[in-house]
């Protein structure tokens, strides 16, 4: 016998009372736990897919849509650039670096793009197996897409126009596989590289004059702090494209995303205290049955401090069996996504990070078990043993 | 083993209870006889040291109560005296043997005379039985065994056979009288059960 027999009976004695509140609470905590494991994650992945790049320039339209598309590879493209005017922008002594980006096809939902290593040297890619794309229509696959597509080397296939599954195909250039990247664990992992006259080739205007040719974007790397400054102002106003930095963006996306994960922590929150008052309720009720229980106790020789503590270990009993089961909970529910849904796999989110914010949800809970219990603690402290035994 | 002189007793509402005084031996076994409202369960409390307010001395071991703190007597009843209640007023949320082992765990003693206990009451195998599957005098003897887990000095039973028919009251009341003799314990019991007052020689009267 020990304390722990003791509250685990009393627990058991209320099996739906205590489900119930365990439920709740573990409710509560899993939907928490995945906003933080979700939440972190994403911007982690944000911010390493972002790594190396200042600037995004790219036709006019929606910055936000501009680096979605060519930094993430989610969006549509907003349009096309000038070959010309981007490689007069990459001449220009405040950029270290610019990177061609040529996007707009794809292959069974992976996205094609036409670019040069510099775009694979920014995630530290490295090759698996073969060699990276030299000629027109090789293709390097990113290793999350070679495992989708089963693509090995010397496979060749026909890439779709847009970025959708229903775009028609371009059967007359078959791009061929080249290489494969190792994991990089960043969005480089879904996606197919080649060079940008490879995708000119297969819209058959690689035989026009060097002034038709266009390209969607241009990444670009600043030479010094200044250019962060003066460079957007000077594409914006004095050229067609557009400049857009993926650091400003990504702060709107949260900031706008911020609102939903508030509306979902305040739904947590709300779950979380309904579960207090619950466990305040179960117990403060148990505890008037329960009158006969302590009065005996106390006659047994138990003292005042060990019924209190009693009564306080069952309630915070109720919290961590509550915490732990949500955090499990919210865990399960991120592997779920990530395994079962296509999007979520792609996300490259995993579900076996632990974040030491849960460690405080945990606590946090514990904290909440001893508010909860300590009316009734009180109450269990102050048994009047003769009032009770002798029925008045 | 048990000494009262010149005790009284005065309730919330003001009405003042006058206590004969009396001595138990070692070993004695003795009745508090008096119809319901005369002051037995009180005397009881106020022996077990469940209720303090008093004027007038009680020993019980030599022991002065009103000298002990509250918490004082939580150990010295742990200690030295075992209740048994009209209703047993069991743990019905633990099974029979952890009932019995609660005595010496909130009294901080070490304890597995669970089946020897039972086996003295006649209650063989029952330790992993739900306290809701036990017949009322099945329960009752259960509670004699929990009040016996911890060898105590004295017993103080308060109407330990009123909820019981004759068979179960004969049995009770024999089983509790033996292990009490076997154990040197003293046993008290407080009763309006005329069917007592034939067992118990001692018997001091409260009116």
């Amino acid at each position: 016998m020990n304390l722990f027999v003791l509250v685990w009976g009393y627990l058991k004695a209320k099996p739906l009372n205590t489900v119930l509140n365990i439920l709740l609470l573990s409710l509560g905590i899993g939907v928490i736990t995945t906003l933080i494991v979700f939440n972190n994650q994403f911007q982690e992945k944000m911010s390493d897919n972002s790594r190396g790049i200042d600037l995004v320039v790219g036709a006019k339209g929606s910055p936000l849509q501009l680096v979605l598309c060519s930094v993430f590879h989610i969006d549509f493209p907003t349009g096309n650039i000038r070959l010309r005017e981007a490689e007069m922008l990459s001449k220009n002594r405040m950029v270290k670096k610019a990177i061609p980006m040529a996007l707009g096809d794809s292959y069974q939902n992976f996205r094609i793009v036409g670019t040069d290593t510099s775009y694979t040297a920014l995630f530290d890619a490295k090759l698996k197996e073969g060699n990276w794309w030299k000629e027109d229509l090789e293709v390097v696959a990113g290793s999350a897409a070679a495992e989708a597509l089963k693509l090995s080397i010397g496979d060749s296939f026909a890439s779709a126009h847009g970025l959708t599954e229903d775009g028609h195909d371009h059967e007359e250039n078959k791009y061929k596989v080249t290489g494969i990247l190792q994991p990089t664990y960043a969005v480089a992992d879904n996606l197919l590289f080649t060079n940008v006259s490879s995708v000119w080739k297969v819209h058959d205007i690689h035989e026009q004059p060097d002034s038709a040719k266009e390209i969607t974007s241009l990444l670009i790397k600043f030479r010094n702090p200044i250019a962060a400054l003066q460079l957007p102002r000077m594409i914006n106003s004095n050229t067609n494209m557009q400049a857009a930095s993926p650091a400003f963006e990504t702060a709107r996306l949260f900031s706008i995303l911020g609102i939903g994960v508030d509306v979902l922590l305040g739904i947590a929150s709300t779950i979380i205290i309904v579960s207090a008052l619950s466990i305040f309720i179960a117990l403060y009720n148990s505890l008037k049955e329960r009158r006969y229980d302590m009065a005996i106790m106390r006659s047994m020789g138990a003292g005042r401090t060990r019924l209190f503590t009693t009564v306080i270990m069952e309630g915070t009993a109720l919290t961590l069996i509550g915490s732990i089961i949500g955090i499990l909970l919210g865990h399960l529910l991120i592997l779920g996504f990530t395994t079962l849904v296509e999007e979520g796999a792609r996300t490259g989110i995993s579900a076996m990070v632990f974040y030491t914010s849960e460690i405080i949800l945990i606590v946090g809970s514990l904290a909440l078990g001893i508010i909860c219990s300590m009316i009734p603690a009180v109450q269990a402290y102050r048994t009047d043993i003769h009032k009770v035994l002798s029925g008045n | 083993m048990i000494d009262v002189t010149s005790l009284t007793y005065t309730y919330p509402t003001g009405k003042t209870i006058q206590f004969p005084n009396f001595a138990v031996e070692r070993g004695e076994h003795c009745l508090l006889l008096g119809e319901s409202g005369c002051g037995k369960t009180t005397l009881l409390h106020l022996l077990g040291g469940l209720l303090r307010t008093n004027t007038g001395s009680i020993k019980v071991g030599g022991q002065e109560l009103r000298e002990l703190s509250e918490a004082g007597l939580d150990g010295f009843r742990g200690e030295h005296i075992g209740f048994i209640f009209q209703k047993n007023h069991l743990i019905s949320a633990l099974t029979v043997e952890q009932n019995l082992l609660l005595a010496p765990y909130l009294s901080k003693k070490e304890g597995s005379r669970v089946a020897d206990v039972l086996n003295a009451l006649n209650l063989p195998g029952i330790q992993k039985k739900k306290i809701t599957t036990l017949s009322q005098g099945q329960a009752q003897r259960v509670a004699i065994a929990r009040a016996l887990m911890n060898k105590p000095d004295v017993i103080l039973a308060d109407e330990p056979t009123s909820a019981l028919d004759d068979r179960n009251c004969d049995a009770v009341i024999e089983l509790l009288m033996n292990v009490a003799k076997e154990n040197q314990t003293t046993l008290v019991i407080a009763t309006h059960d005329s069917r007592l007052k034939s067992k118990v020689k001692r018997q001091i009267d409260l009116r």
